[in-house]
């Protein structure tokens, strides 16, 4: 295994996955996938081959201003706002879920190998796929076990993550317009969920998703 | 498979052990308290209290059976046979054959099972506590210990199957650091964090600590005087030791001349007990609810140091 840039940065992700799991409070979990975002980031820099291809650093520069900045901004003041509990209420607790992200890990790894994929297609790194599918799982995980409603959204923005190592790692030549487009698009979605969040904290006095079954006109 | 060339080098990590282990508690408690701004007690202070335990008489309360006092010695026992197959350095184990980690960590195991056993003994509510969390904490550092040896043995020795510690130590080069580092790095951290919980350092438990709730191994030995004091003091020191050394093995690649091999891994051991001391100095014990949650991150930290290893 060369430990090259991208690798670095791959098993970084699948580290900040883990650490999310084990988070109990909301602040540090924003933060985390703040963290995540950045670390994302940098890595359609390190993808190419043939030097800097400025739809990359184009990408790469969207991606880590608005996962690594402008979201945890957006959540932190969304939640402030709010007067949200600082824990997350999980489901399933905090060592339960990071024993289940390292079962999630072996799983996406196993996943990995049974994938098959066109001889012609160049790969980043054999740990791409594992780390997108792992990603993925660990955002939905998030959205499943996790009470608050801010917390769906750092699950469903983990789970962008996923997609987007998936496509930097296996479309080299996906067009410039694709990802600006899904970047817009998940820019979108936080706003308008960080807005509702807001909406249902000022309705109802609490963001708790199991209470929310009960709303009605 | 035991070796047939046993050398006299061969005996030097167990001198190395039972001579130096004691030296750690004492730099632990030397680095805390010129962080604290004392003056601390001597360095060899735990030579000296073993001396005068040892000269002192050990008092029995009349509830405690046989059991009682056969725990320390076997703790001790046990302790020093796990010493017998760790190597160091340039330095071959005493013993080794193929599976000899599984033993080094079951002999740990037995010395456990005893002291919580002499615990339970004395009959006493508080003893029974700290056996009750000093048995939870280890069944949940034992995963992390056992899957980061693993993943280093398969990456150091490949999948041949020669799983000993000594041959593991031996292929533990700059070569596979270039090749392997993130493993053993995330093994080097899972083992760190292992040793802290074993050795009730501070994260996981307060060494300095008299107050019987808080405490985790100080509380199972209180009954505990004279000769069989020493034994566990020893015992302890001992294992720190072993595990220290366990941590810089992986942690410190072998190079070439035998002499710097040695000085490097010696000064890695005394490091890491500075280090422990850094670490006691400036964070408190964690609350006892978020314990488990530092141990189950060192297994998941194995676990995926073993998941990359099969990526190489």
């Amino acid at each position: 295994m060369p430990s090259s840039v991208s690798e670095l940065i791959l098993v970084a992700v699948m580290l900040t996955n883990l650490a999310l799991l084990g988070m109990g409070r909301l602040r540090s979990s924003i933060r985390m996938v703040g963290l995540q975002g950045m670390t994302l980031g940098v890595l359609p820099l390190c993808v190419s081959s043939q030097g800097l291809m400025w739809p990359l650093v184009v990408i790469a520069v969207g991606s880590f201003a608005l996962k690594g900045l402008v979201f945890p901004w957006w959540l932190t003041r969304t939640w402030r706002a709010t007067n949200a509990q600082a824990e997350v209420a999980p489901i399933v607790g905090p060592s339960a879920s990071t024993a289940l992200g390292a079962a999630l890990i072996a799983f996406s790894f196993w996943i990995g190998s049974r994938f098959q994929l066109p001889p012609n297609v160049p790969v980043v790194s054999r740990l791409a796929m594992p780390v997108a599918v792992a990603t993925l799982l660990s955002g939905l995980f998030v959205i499943v076990t996790r009470r608050q409603a801010l917390m769906q959204v750092l699950g469903y923005l983990v789970l962008e993550n996923g997609i987007f190592v998936f496509g930097l790692a296996l479309a080299h030549e996906e067009p410039l317009l694709v990802e600006m487009g899904i970047l817009l698009d998940v820019f979108v979605a936080v706003f308008v969920m960080g807005i509702a969040v807001f909406h249902i904290a000022r309705e109802f006095d609490h963001i708790d998703v199991e209470r929310l079954t009960e709303l009605r006109d | 498979m035991v070796s047939d060339s046993t050398r006299l080098s061969n005996l030097l990590p167990l001198a190395f052990a039972l001579l130096f282990a004691p030296l750690l508690l004492g730099l632990i408690n030397r680095t805390k308290a010129v962080f604290g701004g004392r003056c601390g007690p001597p360095i060899l202070q735990t030579y000296y209290d073993l001396r005068k335990l040892l000269g002192k008489g050990a008092v029995y309360s009349r509830t405690t059976s046989w059991v009682f006092r056969a725990g320390p010695i076997v703790t001790l026992a046990a302790t020093l046979a796990a010493a017998l197959v760790v190597p160091f350095g340039p330095c071959d184990a005493a013993l080794h054959f193929v599976g000899d980690l599984v033993l080094f960590a079951y002999l740990l195991g037995l010395a456990r099972f005893f002291t919580v056993a002499a615990a339970l003994d004395t009959g006493s509510p508080f003893e029974g506590m700290g056996a009750s969390r000093e048995v939870f904490f280890s069944a949940l550092a034992e995963p992390a210990l056992l899957l980061g040896l693993v993943a280093v043995a398969k990456a150091a020795v490949g999948r041949s199957g020669w799983f000993d510690l000594t041959g593991m130590h031996q292929h533990l080069n700059g070569a596979l650091w270039l090749d392997a580092g993130l493993v053993l790095l995330f093994v080097g951290v899972a083992l760190f964090f292992v040793l802290l919980a074993e050795c009730s350092r501070i994260p996981v438990d307060d060494p300095n600590t008299h107050l019987e709730l808080t405490m985790i191994h100080e509380v199972m030995v209180l009954d505990h005087s004279g000769p069989d004091f020493a034994y566990i003091l020893y015992g302890a020191a001992l294992k720190l030791w072993l595990l220290s050394t366990l941590v810089v093995s992986v942690v410190v690649p072998r190079v070439s001349p035998v002499w710097l091999d040695m000085l490097i891994s010696l000064a890695g051991v005394f490091a890491l007990a500075v280090g422990v001391g850094v670490i006691e100095s400036s964070m408190a014990r964690l609350r006892l609810v978020r314990v488990p949650q530092l141990l189950v991150g060192a297994a998941v930290l194995a676990v995926l140091a073993l998941v990359l290893e099969s990526q190489i």
